[in-house]
């Protein structure tokens, strides 16, 4: 079909558009892959399958009571000196974060180091302004790590929304959607303070109040709440870990 | 240049056309003959690299501005051609066809502004923002302040300083407030 052609066939659209506008369909968030359907199974029976609630587990997570004594404070300890921290950039502030493990700034020798992926860190550093966008993949990601887990909110769009507080698509406070623990203020912070916040977060976790995964599981529902509010395409199981 | 005005400009019915600068030119031509004129620009006059499209909402006016920027590698110039679309009944043809990228520009166009491509792929989905449900967001009557404070959770106290009072008083409390004179006024 040569452009001309095509050129006719869109104007022929576009009429049809035009005469009958303002005609919307409800918008389906659900995946193709995760819709409810039925499959034949090797012995030819058929079985109903709904991926979000047949593949994750549906439970809310449940409050961790500390160990008694000495043995909470030895575990703490522990805790404090290996931070391993989620290497996901989320906003404009992660650019702060590759020069922290360089030689000048060397996070290694306070027993900070980066992984790739959420099952193996317990700090997640929230670097900047969060669009909603990257909220729903912030939360998926702190609610598959291991607890205990730790939030640090790196700048100040973290704190009240930054210059970005009037925007319709970056939230103002994070602590509304995950417990932080730390908040390091500055628009961007320097490596130097970020290394003040991971002392901070030391002293926090030594003194038995690194409790980020006990608040999110006992303030659940109100956490959720206000995660489904600004997340209109919830497409997910409400707890994936 | 001015002949290739010339010969256009009686052919698609020009109106307002500015030459920004010996190798620039804007125009608007109607709605109708939009992507004919563009189709024929590619074709016949060269200009084959497709720059850029954007939209700008004249809210006073009632009318979206569609920009479709075309660039001629062999003679170095650019002519963008401007299409004035109803804001009311914002419904453009499609010209993915003549370049693939345009269909991403349109699917963008689509979210931001609202306006609609009939037969553009996908132009349906979503492209930067995720379930969204208001109104278009770029859209000029859209309040992003109040969609904002009604949406997520203002912080208290949220308030700004003169930085040179706030610092004067944080540093010098007890020092009077006066101006400095210059050397040159003493």
């Amino acid at each position: 079909m040569s452009e001309l052609d095509m050129n006719d066939k869109m104007n022929e659209l576009l009429k049809k558009a035009e005469a009958n506008a303002s005609t919307k369909e409800e918008k389906s968030f659900v995946r193709p892959e995760d819709e409810e359907r039925e499959v034949i199974a090797p012995d030819g029976s058929i079985i109903k399958v709904n991926p979000i609630y047949d593949y994750f587990s549906g439970e809310k997570p449940t409050v961790e009571e500390p160990s008694k004594g000495v043995v909470e404070k030895f575990l703490n300890w522990a805790r404090a000196e290996s931070i391993w921290v989620l290497g996901f950039g989320t906003g404009c502030g992660s650019i702060e974060i590759p020069p922290l493990m360089t030689p000048r700034f060397d996070a290694f020798r306070f027993g900070v180091q980066m992984r790739p992926t959420p099952r193996q860190s317990n700090a997640f550093i929230i670097s900047g302004y969060l669009s909603v966008k990257t909220l729903k993949r912030v939360i998926r990601s702190y609610e598959q790590m291991p607890s205990p887990k730790y939030i640090i909110a790196l700048g100040s769009c973290t704190i009240n929304g930054g210059m970005y507080y009037d925007s319709y698509s970056t939230i103002n406070r994070l602590d509304k959607y995950l417990p932080v623990d730390v908040y390091i203020a500055g628009c961007m912070p320097r490596p130097e303070a970020l290394l003040a916040g991971f002392m901070k977060l030391k002293e926090i976790i030594k003194s038995g109040n690194g409790e980020g995964a006990n608040i999110y599981a006992e303030n659940f529902d109100e956490y959720k709440a206000n995660q489904k509010k600004v997340i209109k395409d919830w497409n997910m199981p409400d707890y994936n870990w | 240049m001015k002949s290739l005005i010339e010969r256009v400009g009686t052919k698609y019915n020009l109106k307002e056309v500015v030459q920004q600068r010996d190798n620039l030119v804007f125009a608007y031509v109607d709605k109708e003959l939009a992507i004919d004129m563009v189709t024929y620009m590619r074709d016949y006059e060269g200009y084959a690299h497709f720059t850029l499209m954007s939209c700008v909402d004249w809210i006073e006016d009632g009318y979206f501005q569609l920009l479709y920027l075309l660039n001629n590698p062999e003679t170095k110039t650019e002519f963008g051609i401007k299409v004035a679309i109803d804001r009311e009944n914002a419904v453009m043809q499609s010209a993915h066809h003549l370049w693939e990228q345009i269909w991403t520009y349109q699917r963008e166009l689509k979210e931001a502004f609202g306006i609609d491509f009939p037969g553009s792929p996908r132009v349906d989905e979503d492209f930067v923002v995720e379930g969204w449900d208001e109104m278009p967001h770029m859209r000029r009557d859209f309040d992003t302040n109040k969609y904002a404070e009604e949406t997520y959770f203002m912080r208290e106290g949220r308030k700004t300083h003169d930085p040179a009072t706030y610092m004067r008083e944080k540093l010098y409390p007890n020092q009077p407030v006066t101006a400095k004179k210059n050397k040159d006024e003493q």
